[in-house]
């Protein structure tokens, strides 16, 4: 019987149906299981599945994204109640992810975000044309400790080193870490703005993540 | 045919991606989208413009919904044929649906050194370069900035590529590198000292802004303040979209051209409503995502069939398009990059596409390459040679010299031979030649492709601006700069 219900879970996360996740967590609530059993038993084994899949070249993108969503919908019915617990999920770090001021290039953010929630990252993604203090200020609020950036533009790109710069001025690197990205984004670059880490795409930037918060 | 250029014009093929229903239905989807999901519009002057003429206003959110009317009466204003001015009058183009003019690609981040062949970030001077190198094929009608100056201030890039382009080329300039207002006021004022005056900027527009919608359903709002000044002063302006199937459009091809044309022609309305017959074209290069990593293809057979419906959708509106062609994956000049280059390029030609975007990149219109610029050349003439179809009459049925000959022998020694046989398409980078010679050179199409370039480079002398207006340009920037 509780296999069963692990299965379902596992399948709503693969469909990549949030009506059915949320469902399901809500079922777990009712039948007084550890929510972190039905997140470790049940959804997250679906996420590795089609995690693995896509890894294969099997999954797509648009399979990725949903288990991601179903995911979220399974987890904002579960949290709440592992806090009356006093527990929380171990995530992998807490990420602050924007495009930066002036540059509306949305996608690219946006997949490399939905890598490192698959991967197990708290994400809050701030979305496009973001100022290097609302970026800031958000990493501080959340106590995150990565700040990832995108810059499509050659014209936008610098304000990658502002927020840089000024995180330095405030002391507050090491603590947060920044990785970077976007089309013209070159070692370079990387080096001559002394970021923590870049990459060139989605599956490279959950290994620089993985990395800079030491859990690789 | 202009001085020393080559454009693809009378067309002998045909081909019919869309019916006339397709496109009303599609028309209709566009108008429903506008009508009832409404499209961003982020600038505080188009929704003004949008309030001022009946559209339902969301200032909040930006949107605004507008009645089918009112886009329909307002795209009816558009200008459906103009010329784009070059600095040599014998140069100038013109987007009257009967000319296919050739650009290059633009606003890449890298290219490889024309000597070193090595990858590095662009600079002024591949500005510099690829313009001269443009100016003296004949394929390549007009520029499109072609890389991003990245050893100029951010503030005033845009204004020290146009700079560079204009004083080492007559052709045409387009321009994706201006999107905020101050360096559209600068690039008006430079458009208007090249014409003559502001006030002559409509007759002979140097100068033409191409801007991107945001897709989904968006604009961004540094473009649409810039497209706005540009046409009112009658720079040709288009908005391009780039909804890509799966990521920012449907992942069905018609949604997708639904979901652009809406985009492009919300865009193009409040331009007419702002300033009824400013010359606009409809811009596109709409393709597919990679399903596996998001990218942005352009290449593949839904980019091809894009590239073959837009134009019916312009022609539909009737005001020039400017398609996107040529824009490959592929990281070297390869079998992807010849393959999608001359798919690309014919099926966006084959509809009469105006403007043909555009030659010279690798790797998702990231990184310039000399060769690919060359063999993007011989793909369009391959294509212009192709659009003149088969003619059929009495001379070219060739009855005499078939009699002459008879059945056996040959026809190298017929007159009629002779005089046509400069017809023949020849190529400068195919490779024809017998085995062993290739087997003890082992070069190839990239190998003469940037031969060629070099030697343009080496040897083309461009007509010079005048000294006096290259200092005036100066000037502008410069008050840029400060600023
Ligand atoms: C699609 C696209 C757009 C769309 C974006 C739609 C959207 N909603 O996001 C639209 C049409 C809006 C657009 C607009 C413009 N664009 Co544009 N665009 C592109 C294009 C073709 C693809 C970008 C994309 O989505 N790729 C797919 C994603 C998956 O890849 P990605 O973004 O590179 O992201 C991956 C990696 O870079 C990395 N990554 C990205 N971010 C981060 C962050 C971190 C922390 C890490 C670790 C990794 C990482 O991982 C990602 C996933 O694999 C590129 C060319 C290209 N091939 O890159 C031009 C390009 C970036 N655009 C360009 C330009 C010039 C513009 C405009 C200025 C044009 C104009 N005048 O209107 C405007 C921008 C206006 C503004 N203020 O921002 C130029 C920029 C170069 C330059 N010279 O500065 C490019 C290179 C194309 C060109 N040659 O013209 N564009």
């Amino acid at each position: 019987m509780l296999e069963e219900l692990y299965k379902e879970m596992a399948q709503s996360i693969i469909d990549g149906d949030s009506d059915i996740s949320a469902e399901l967590a809500q079922k777990a609530v009712e039948l007084k299981m550890h929510p972190l059993d039905a997140i470790t038993n049940g959804f997250v084994v679906g996420v590795t599945y089609i995690g693995d899949q896509f890894g294969k070249g099997e999954a797509f993108l648009p399979e990725l994204v949903m288990a991601g969503e179903a995911m979220k919908a399974a987890i904002a019915v579960l949290e709440p109640e592992l806090l009356k617990l006093g527990e929380s999920r171990e995530m992998l770090g807490r990420v602050v992810l924007a495009t930066v001021e002036g540059d509306i290039h949305e996608i690219g953010k946006t997949l490399v975000g939905t890598m490192l929630s698959a991967s197990g990252f708290e994400v809050i993604d701030l979305g496009v044309d973001q100022p290097a203090d609302k970026i800031i200020g958000k990493a501080l609020e959340v106590n995150a400790n990565l700040i990832g950036m995108s810059a499509l533009l050659t014209t936008t790109m610098v304000r990658q080193r502002e927020v840089i710069e000024e995180l330095d001025k405030e002391g507050l690197r090491p603590r947060i870490k920044v990785m970077v990205g976007g089309a013209p984004i070159t070692k370079d670059w990387v080096d001559k703005i002394k970021a923590d880490g870049y990459s060139e795409d989605a599956i490279g930037a959950v290994k620089v993540a993985k990395q800079l918060v030491g859990k690789e | 045919m202009s001085k020393n250029i080559k454009t693809i014009s009378n067309p002998k093929i045909k081909l019919e991606v869309l019916t006339q229903d397709d496109v009303k239905k599609i028309h209709e989807a566009t108008l429903q989208i506008i009508e009832k999901v409404g499209v961003r519009f982020p600038s505080k002057r188009a929704l003004e413009i949008w309030a001022a003429n009946g559209a339902d206003v969301d200032y909040e959110k930006k949107i605004v919904r507008v009645k089918p009317q009112i886009i329909e009466d307002a795209i009816k204003k558009a200008p459906p044929a103009y010329k784009l001015a070059a600095r040599d009058p014998q140069q100038d183009l013109q987007l009257d649906g009967n000319h296919v003019n050739l650009g290059t690609d633009g606003c890449g981040v890298e290219i490889l050194d024309i000597n070193t062949g090595e990858k590095r970030t662009s600079c002024l001077q591949d500005v510099r370069d690829i313009a001269r190198v443009a100016d003296a094929t004949e394929e390549v009608a007009f520029h499109w900035v072609s890389l991003s100056a990245q050893d100029t201030p951010v503030e005033s890039r845009g204004l020290h590529e146009l700079k560079a382009v204009w004083e080492n080329s007559t052709k045409h300039v387009q321009t994706e590198s201006v999107y905020n207002v101050e360096e559209a006021k600068a690039a008006i004022e430079m458009a208007a000292i090249l014409a003559g005056g502001k006030g002559n900027i409509r007759e002979r527009p140097m100068l033409s802004l191409m801007q991107c919608t945001a897709p989904p359903l968006g604009h961004d709002g540094g473009s649409l303040d810039a497209a706005l000044l540009a046409a009112e002063v009658g720079i040709p302006t288009g908005f391009m979209t780039m909804a890509a199937c799966a990521t920012t459009g449907p992942i069905t091809l018609a949604g997708d051209l639904a979901v652009g044309n809406a985009e492009v022609i919300a865009g193009t309305a409040l331009l007419q409503l702002a300033f009824p017959g400013a010359p606009v074209f409809y811009a596109a290069a709409q393709t597919a995502s990679d399903l596996r990593n998001g990218s942005y293809t352009g290449g593949g057979p839904e980019d091809f069939l894009f590239g073959a419906a837009t134009n019916i959708l312009a022609d539909f509106y009737n005001i020039p398009l400017s398609m996107g062609a040529f824009a490959t994956g592929a990281k070297e000049p390869n079998w992807q990059a010849g393959l999608e280059g001359g798919l690309s390029s014919f099926m966006a030609s084959v509809v009469m596409s105006d403007m043909l975007l555009g030659c010279g990149f690798l790797h998702g219109s990231r990184i310039w390459s000399f060769a690919e610029m060359m063999m993007d050349c011989e793909i369009f003439s391959i294509v212009h040679k192709m659009m003149q179809g088969i003619v059929v009459n009495e001379e070219t049925l060739a009855m005499d010299a078939i009699a002459a000959v008879g059945p056996g022998g040959h026809y190298l020694g017929q007159k009629h031979t002779r005089k046509h046989m400069r017809e023949l398409f020849m190529p400068q980078f195919m490779d024809r030649r017998p085995y062993s010679e290739w087997e003890t050179k082992k070069d190839d199409a990239r190998d003469w492709a940037l031969a060629k370039a070099r030697k343009t480079l080496k040897e083309h002398q461009p007509d010079p601006l005048d000294a006096k207006i290259s200092a005036e340009f100066e000037k502008i920037i410069k008050s840029v700069e400060k600023k």
